[in-house]
């Protein structure tokens, strides 16, 4: 950790709520991303965009903390990326609860707020403020119809929501969703993108999020990070998903289409062969 | 007179009571983190440490804490790390220590000329003829274990139900895998030494699986589990007193045809939801 003073002297010049210069990431001697600068403000919703395993997962665990930066200075919400853990909500990428887990989604929502407390819950008073900030989230993802109900026996779309409360029940500031719409069909893929975008705007919460797809999501971004070839560019979405600077990016020609409808593809991206690669060597 | 006029009744109830609040706490979160192979395990190997306590002059209890606990740090430390998705060779580790301890036990009990009485005692269990000193001793392990368990329950919770999160919230998740098994090793010692090595999952297993079947709620579902090993142990040692049966065989029948009977009801209720009406179906 830095000492306080150098803190404050890299902070003092803006609000951003994540601010990254020459950051580098190094897995023994291959270097997944280097020299990524980032300047989120807050109240802004931003994508991570990129082929698998250009690093973009490893990008959200660095704002966490959890990742060592190789080279470079990551700040986020005004310290050095882990110091403010407690004021992050985070959503892993991951599969489904498992069918047979008993745990109603309250439950799960509620590990959230006093999960990581020692110790046995005695006092009344807070157990009835952990039930009522526990269900003013459930409602606010639109959850208080089945959240009473096992978790393990919960659609996908409905254990997205209720893992989406439980990072949102200690009212955090910064938002960081890893790959939430992955499992989803394109109905409840809409809903979360929606309903994420609402907690960005009428609760302040900055958001980011790693995505593969970024047409459920693309029409609320602010700002999109697109990782690959051990680089990243950042700008507003129309800037950055263009057919020059993803070409000038991968170092090949790519082309970006517009559908009819708005959607985006990306096509002739050399990830094919490498995502081939990885899945072995993973 | 009544049966709780002989001091052996009463010591089997004070002994067996003890032993039920521990399991039905440690079992609800071993069935919660689908570790039931690895408290098989644990329990079994109460019986290579006993018998080779008996073999040495010590008191079996020596043996059963002794090797519950040095399996529950062997287990853990083939546990795999968090977040890895690749199938860990956990299950293949905690085999093979099942394995050999048996064969321990099997040659330990040879060693010691095979007195059969012994042999059984140490597998089926012995509820009657405990000392004051076993009750003293038996409470000296479960106070402090369920004291633990209270300290790590909610982080212990949130490891089980969601470890990636929790890893990322900064809880210990490995440490806490760590000190649960240690904690059930030390569950599956004592319940080993009332209803022997092969019935502890009449205690371990069956009532902190009726009571996932019964209610979702993490400390509701705790208490339920502790009620339901208690009421077990107390109903069956009612019935071995009146009856010319073994204690450990009615514990485990009266917990086995409660397990039936909510899975039964659960069931039935699911049918009855999918029936003839599907307006649940169709709003959902």
């Amino acid at each position: 950790m830095k000492p306080a003073g150098v803190v404050s002297d890299t902070v003092s010049t803006s609000n951003e709520v994540i601010h990254a210069r020459g950051a580098s990431v190094r897995f023994g001697d291959r270097l997944l991303w280097s020299g990524v600068d980032l300047h989120i403000g807050p109240g802004t919703f931003t994508a991570i965009l990129g082929p698998n395993g250009a690093g973009k997962s490893t990008l959200l665990k660095v704002l966490l903390g959890l990742q060592p930066l190789a080279s470079g200075t990551v700040d986020v919400l005004g310290a050095p990326a882990g110091a403010a853990r407690r004021r992050i909500g985070y959503v892993p990428q991951r599969g489904a609860f498992d069918r047979t887990l008993r745990i109603r989604g309250l439950d799960v929502v509620r590990l959230g707020l006093d999960g990581s407390r020692w110790g046995l819950p005695l006092s009344a008073l807070r157990a009835r403020r952990t039930r009522e900030a526990v269900a003013e989230v459930v409602n606010l993802v639109g959850a208080t119809q089945y959240a009473s109900r096992p978790i393990g026996g919960l659609s996908g779309g409905e254990q997205q929501r209720l893992v989406v409360a439980q990072a949102l029940v200690r009212r955090p500031e910064l938002l960081l969703l890893d790959e939430p719409l992955d499992s989803l069909d394109l109905a409840n893929q809409a809903a979360v993108a929606a309903l994420v975008q609402r907690i960005c705007r009428e609760r302040g919460v900055t958001v980011v999020m790693v995505a593969h797809d970024v047409n459920p999501i693309l029409q609320f971004l602010d700002e999109v990070v697109y990782v690959a070839r051990g680089k990243a560019v950042v700008g507003a979405p129309n800037e950055v998903i263009t057919t020059q600077t993803l070409s000038a990016l991968y170092g090949a020609r790519v082309e970006v289409l517009r559908a009819s409808d708005g959607r985006l593809v990306v096509v002739g991206t050399p990830e094919a062969p490498a995502l081939h690669a990885d899945r072995h060597a993973g | 007179m009544t049966l709780f006029d002989y001091p052996f009744m009463i010591n089997a109830l004070r002994a067996g009571t003890i032993v039920a609040v521990v399991s039905g706490a440690m079992g609800w979160f071993m069935v919660l983190r689908r570790q039931t192979f690895a408290g098989h395990t644990l329990s079994l190997v109460g019986f290579p440490g006993a018998a080779g306590a008996i073999l040495l002059g010590l008191a079996p209890a020596f043996g059963y804490f002794g090797f519950c606990i040095a399996a529950g740090v062997i287990i853990a430390m083939a546990s795999p790390p968090v977040g890895s998705a690749l199938y860990s060779e956990e299950s293949a580790v905690i085999g093979s220590v099942q394995a050999f301890s048996l064969a321990c036990g099997f040659l330990f009990v040879n060693l010691y000329h095979g007195n059969l009485n012994g042999l059984t005692n140490l597998l089926f269990g012995s509820f009657l003829g405990i000392t004051n000193g076993q009750v003293v001793s038996l409470l000296a392990v479960a106070v402090p274990a369920l004291v633990a368990l209270g300290l790590i329950v909610r982080p212990l919770l949130f490891a089980s139900v969601d470890p990636e999160v929790a890893a990322a919230a900064g809880i210990p998740v490995r440490l806490l895998a760590v000190i649960f098994l240690l904690l059930l090793g030390a569950a599956a010692a004592e319940a080993s030494q009332i209803t022997g090595s092969l019935l502890v999952f009449a205690l371990l297993v069956l009532p902190p699986a009726t009571a996932h079947v019964i209610t979702g709620r993490p400390l509701l579902g705790i208490a339920l589990s502790v009620v339901l090993a208690v009421a077990v142990t107390w109903a069956g040692s009612v019935m071995a007193y009146y009856t010319p049966y073994p204690t450990g065989a009615f514990i485990t029948t009266l917990s086995f045809a409660a397990y039936v009977a909510v899975r039964g009801i659960r069931v039935l209720n699911a049918r009855a939801r999918k029936g003839p009406v599907p307006m649940r179906e169709a709003l959902t």
